[in-house]
């Protein structure tokens, strides 16, 4: 069942710069795609569009239904630095005037998911920048969302701290049953996250390929991974 | 022990330079109404203790007045001016000529339109002049510093206005608004010396004014303790406000951070 589409979307800047232009692809509900290409093709406007934060000049997003509940997680942790882990968390669930309590019990369940039950209490600045990222999560998980998009989360981080920050990531959206619009540059990433990848070309941003992927169990030594690599690989360099 | 050396050097120099101080104007016979010596100052200070303190707490009160009500109309104002492009856009220049026009000069104007019957009113009003602008223009950009990203994430969760405002943006804003009041109290504590300068004598009984009337009585003993007494005055407001922001920021500010290493 697909969750929404957009139908030749298009987008310039104020400063006349085409960002989009006949952009199309659907996400079926509970998949996780990923949207991989250069810097500058337009993958970030393509999720603020979706987010609803900025309106698109030409085509349309269709949602099927209602709207979902979305979260956003960008490339950098972005936590409001007076507030500690467990008040960061809480974010969405403050701005909705949820009780306290409850508050607090949902936020802190979505850090000890996030494996951080021990610093509910620690400030952004006392923490490593996977912690913080982690806790960025939480924030969006903590929201309940049926849609999350994510803009290079991890580009920014250790290899050890990505790939554990991947396999968190798709054990979660797997529980909760969470589509994932990922947004990345790393061909490694896209292909061990993804069911599905859409390659986008260089400015204006449009899909120019799509891979759907092998969708069972991850295991970064496997060969289905290897050749899920090797086709995301190959259709980045047809692009070239 | 490293730490305490630190703490009573400056105090060590000062002690020094005071003593020197009072053995040159000993030894070369200096007259008292040139330069009084340390001694005869704080014999100034002590023989008129009691009218130098109402005149230090007719001061402070003229500047905590000032002080209060420019952080009102300041941060007001930068509220104002971040929740509309166009109040700014109006408003801003007048703040600016507010600023760039010397207190001195608008200060008898000033004296005359609130009267002298409500001297007191007069000089707050004096120093909120000068201690405005930097709350204004520092909280306006601290308004403005908040994460655009943060923003966009609190509408994506359908953030109001002011859950906006009073969530992120004035948290946000909270150490450039905390170190402009360092600076505002400062000028504030300037803006009523110079309102006590050009109010002059007869009216207003602060500390600056002491220091005219014992000018021209040429007791320069007692000007140099009233001086004294106004820097004081100032270290005491700059250290309140420095301590405040310390127990505002240090659990989360980066500058604090900074401080410890």
């Amino acid at each position: 069942m697909s969750l929404l589409r957009l139908n030749n979307v298009g987008k310039c800047f104020d400063n006349g710069t085409e960002a989009l232009s006949g952009l199309s692809f659907d996400v079926a509900d509970g998949e996780f795609v990923s949207l991989l290409g250069p810097s500058g093709c337009g993958k970030s406007t393509a999720l603020r569009l979706i987010a609803g934060l900025i309106a698109p000049d030409s085509g349309t997003i269709e949602w099927h239904g209602a709207r979902p509940p979305m979260s956003f997680v960008f490339q950098e942790p972005t936590l409001m630095p007076w507030a500690d882990a467990r008040a960061n968390a809480r974010l969405s669930l403050d701005l909705k005037n949820i009780a306290r309590g409850e508050a607090n019990a949902r936020a802190e369940r979505a850090l000890t998911r996030m494996g951080l039950q021990d610093f509910a209490f620690a400030y952004p600045r006392e923490l490593s920048g996977g912690m913080k990222m982690r806790v960025s999560i939480a924030r969006a998980l903590a929201a309940e969302p049926r849609l999350l998009l994510m803009d290079e989360p991890f580009a920014a981080l250790d290899e050890p701290s990505r790939q554990a920050l991947n396999d968190d990531l798709l054990r979660l959206a797997r529980e909760d049953r969470i589509t994932v619009i990922f947004v990345t540059h790393s061909v490694m990433e896209a292909s061990y996250l993804s069911d599905r990848v859409l390659v986008m070309s260089p400015r204006p941003g449009r899909i120019k390929a799509e891979i759907a992927l092998f969708t069972g169990p991850r295991d970064r030594l496997s060969s289905a991974f290897a050749d899920s690599q090797k086709r995301v690989a190959q259709a980045l360099l047809e692009l070239a | 022990m490293r730490r305490a050396f630190n703490v009573l050097l400056p105090f060590a120099l000062g002690f020094a330079l005071l003593a020197l101080w009072q053995w040159i104007v000993v030894a070369r016979h200096i007259p008292p109404y040139v330069l009084p010596a340390p001694s005869a100052i704080a014999h100034a200070l002590s023989g008129n203790f009691s009218s130098l303190m109402l005149s230090l707490l007719s001061t402070l009160t003229v500047t905590l007045e000032g002080f209060i009500a420019a952080w009102i109309a300041g941060v007001g104002l930068a509220i104002a001016f971040s929740q509309s492009r166009v109040i700014e856009r109006t408003l801003y220049p007048y703040a600016v000529v507010l600023q760039v026009t010397p207190v001195v000069a608008i200060a008898p104007l000033i004296l005359i339109w609130v009267g002298f019957e409500h001297i007191n009113a007069a000089l707050a009003l004096i120093a909120a002049l000068v201690a405005f602008f930097p709350i204004l223009s520092n909280t306006t950009l601290g308004l403005k510093s908040a994460d655009f990203n943060l923003v966009d994430l609190m509408r994506l969760y359908g953030a109001s206005r002011w859950q906006i405002l009073w969530r992120l943006r004035l948290p946000a804003a909270l150490p450039h608004l905390l170190g402009a009041m360092k600076i505002a109290g400062g000028l504030s504590l300037i803006g009523a010396v110079v309102a006590e300068f050009v109010a002059g004598s007869g009216t207003a009984t602060g500390l600056a004014w002491r220091i005219v009337e014992a000018g021209n009585r040429l007791e320069v003993a007692t000007m140099f303790a009233a001086l004294t007494l106004l820097a004081v005055l100032g270290i005491a407001i700059f250290a309140a406000f420095s301590l405040l922001e310390w127990a505002i920021l240090h659990r989360w500010h980066e500058s604090a951070r900074l401080q410890q290493e």
